[in-house]
């Protein structure tokens, strides 16, 4: 595996009129080739705004990078001007948004919006341009592309603008595709759909995708990895199995314990007490004991370190401290942990 | 489109009938007539004279003859220039006040659009606030202060243009032009500003910008044409009130334009050219805005669509 994108104790801040909002607070992850990512955590945790700044999309008049790096291909990106960023942006990391109704601009045929990159970054003509876009559109499930090219974004639905934004996003190739919350605003069947499309992609172009969404059962389908984020730091990060069936982090507990599932549905669904931390001013130990029913007295005096619970995964719990306390992770949990060889619990069923 | 058009132009017969009719009566009810400040007139010769206008007749009976004539496209004829038509006398002031009315719209608009742009993209700095101040004083100093300051330090002072009338060409009408651009910069510069803020944080500009474009692709390519329609919108009528001359202005200028026709003729009560001037506004704003209605459309594909459908 090859290593194309590492974060390094990344730390960003906004200025605000209230103070300085230190959104994030020390993220290291790095993605590897051919991979998805998914970052998932509440609003306001830090991962839109984590691969804003990958994109340096951010202001640049209200945010600050106070710390870290950037890596991507070798070149921390935090360091580069704006015009050696534009040649970065749309061809070799591209995006994908929330909400396809607002994000295709409503005066431009979807035609231009799809041959912008292309004639920006890549030695074609425009009507070489326009059959580049005919055939992604073609790529992307559209019918009809030759006439549809010259028509404009609101003659399209929710669901195959959200197409079309992902055939801008891929149609210069780029290495990395950051999608953030790309079906949140589509309707079940539809979201069903778009994400086949994008793993149906993901093999044809060989990228490597960064998926942000709070959806866990999303998460399940489509990720590799897992990493979860909790007031602008990941607090736990491992393979979707590890994280899903071998969760370290009482957040994580509580994320997947609110999830609902089939067959719990007569039972009240999960709802993680009290309110997100306020990153204006960040608590002084882990951001997450005050809602947390495992929180040790430690919690509150000191952040917790980094443990490692395998190669691939480790979660930021003191928790996982040699001299702390064993306790018992919520019932639904355990009930997970048991069909994870390696988990304390695993009782050797197969799953 | 041809029937959108087609249904417009009925509508705008019938505005035009309520502005006249409107016109007509409320014009009678002014103190006087053409002829009662011509006080050295008999009774007896009064009444001649007013019998040969037709003053005399009621006025039910005037308002008939006149709209008859009107439907037939005849404004009359003046009451103070013997023989003059109305028609005659507006053609000819028409192009003074359209060359002003033109040179200042054109004027104020394009620097009002840059410095609304300026302001917009460096939001909050020295730049912003200057053209804030700029627009402030365009907005609150009334047209003529500003004419008359300009009358005195680029006429009488510097010297460099003409102080007054229509008798230099091409530079009479620099000094006018520029009073008259300072209102449509100041309302161009403020709402391209409210705009290009809005529209630069909208999703598709951060889009735009995760594509690559540079910020001024961003604000020129991307921006720009969104934000323009609220501004087509304020500025129809601002336009038609510009071309069709300004009433201060001219006056202060002393250019032989419409507006400056105008008030002198409400002065005389010369019905016939209040009347016609009038309609000759109406009929132009009406067209004006219909021009805007057009020009929606060619903005925003949006429009276009439902404006055919309609």
């Amino acid at each position: 595996m090859e290593k194309i994108l590492e974060v390094k104790d990344l730390q960003l801040s906004f200025h605000t009129f209230a103070g300085e909002v230190k959104a994030i607070r020390g993220v290291n992850f790095d993605l590897q080739k051919g991979e998805t990512l998914a970052i998932v955590g509440e609003s306001g945790s830090g991962k839109s705004v984590t691969t804003k700044a990958i994109m340096r999309l951010l202001p640049e008049s209200s945010s600050e990078f106070k710390s870290g790096q950037i890596l991507f291909n070798g070149k921390d990106l935090t360091k580069l001007s704006d015009k050696e960023m534009q040649k970065i942006r749309g061809k070799d990391i591209s995006m994908i948004f929330q909400d396809p109704m607002t994000s295709l601009n409503p005066t431009m045929t979807i035609g231009r919006q799809i041959t912008e990159p292309l004639l920006k970054h890549q030695k074609v003509g425009k009507t070489e341009a326009k059959k580049i876009a005919i055939d992604l559109l073609r790529m992307v499930g559209m019918p009809k592309p030759e006439l549809r090219i010259k028509q404009y974004p609101h003659q399209f639905s929710g669901g195959q603008r959200q197409r079309i934004v992902i055939a801008i996003a891929l149609a210069c190739n780029p290495q990395i595709l950051i999608a953030d919350e790309p079906t949140t605003a589509l309707d079940v069947t539809i979201q069903a759909q778009i994400l086949e499309l994008m793993k149906d992609l993901q093999k044809k172009i060989d990228t490597s995708i960064i998926f942000i969404t709070h959806d866990l059962g999303v998460v399940a389908n489509v990720a590799d990895r897992v990493a979860v984020m909790y007031g602008g730091r990941i607090v736990e990060m491992g393979t979707v199995d590890e994280i899903f069936y071998n969760p370290q982090h009482p957040y994580t507990w509580g994320l997947l314990s609110s999830m609902p599932s089939l067959d719990s549905a007569d039972e009240k669904l999960y709802a993680i007490p009290g309110t997100p931390p306020d990153l204006l001013d960040p608590p002084k130990g882990d951001a997450f004991a005050l809602r947390s029913d495992f929180a040790l007295a430690i919690d509150l005096e000191q952040a917790p370190p980094v443990f490692q619970v395998s190669d691939t995964h480790y979660a930021a719990t003191w928790l996982l401290h040699p001299d702390a306390p064993q306790v018992e992770p919520p019932a639904a949990i355990v009930e997970r942990m048991k069909k994870f060889p390696g988990s304390r619990y695993y009782e050797g069923v197969a799953r | 489109m041809a029937k959108y058009i087609a249904r417009r132009v009925f509508y705008m017969f019938i505005t035009l009938f309520l502005i006249a009719t409107a016109t007509f009566f409320l014009m009678k009810t002014l103190p006087g007539s053409p002829i009662a400040s011509a006080s050295k007139l008999t009774p007896d010769q009064l009444a001649v004279v007013e019998a040969k206008y037709g003053l005399n007749e009621p006025l039910p009976v005037q308002y008939g003859k006149y709209m008859l004539n009107l439907a037939q496209g005849d404004l009359g004829n003046s009451f103070q220039f013997k023989g003059a038509s109305v028609t005659d006398l507006i053609i000819n002031r028409l192009g003074p006040s359209f060359l002003l009315g033109a040179q200042g719209m054109i004027l104020g608009v394009l620097i009002g659009i840059v410095l609304g742009m300026i302001a917009a993209l460096r939001q909050n700095t020295i730049w912003d606030y200057g053209s804030t101040l700029i627009a402030i004083i365009g907005i609150s100093i009334p047209s003529f202060v500003f004419a008359t300051t300009l009358q005195y330090w680029f006429g009488v002072q510097l010297g460099w243009f003409p102080v007054a009338l229509w008798k230099d060409g091409w530079m009479s009408s620099v000094l006018p032009s520029i009073a008259l651009a300072m209102g449509p910069l100041a309302i161009a510069s403020r709402f391209i500003r409210t705009e290009m803020i809005e529209v630069l944080s909208s999703d598709y500009i951060t889009l735009a910008r995760s594509k690559g474009a540079s910020g001024f692709e961003v604000a020129f390519k991307h921006a720009f044409r969104n934000a323009l329609i609220p501004l087509v919108t304020v500025l129809g009528p601002v336009a038609a009130g510009l071309l069709t001359g300004s009433l201060v202005i001219e006056q202060i200028f002393a250019i032989p334009g419409i507006g400056e026709q105008f008030v002198k003729a409400i002065m005389i009560n010369d019905y016939s050219i209040i009347m016609g001037t009038t309609l000759f506004f109406s009929v132009f704003l009406i067209f004006i805005i219909l021009v805007v209605d057009v020009l929606y459309g060619v903005i925003d594909p949006r429009i276009r669509l439902s404006g055919g459908n309609s």
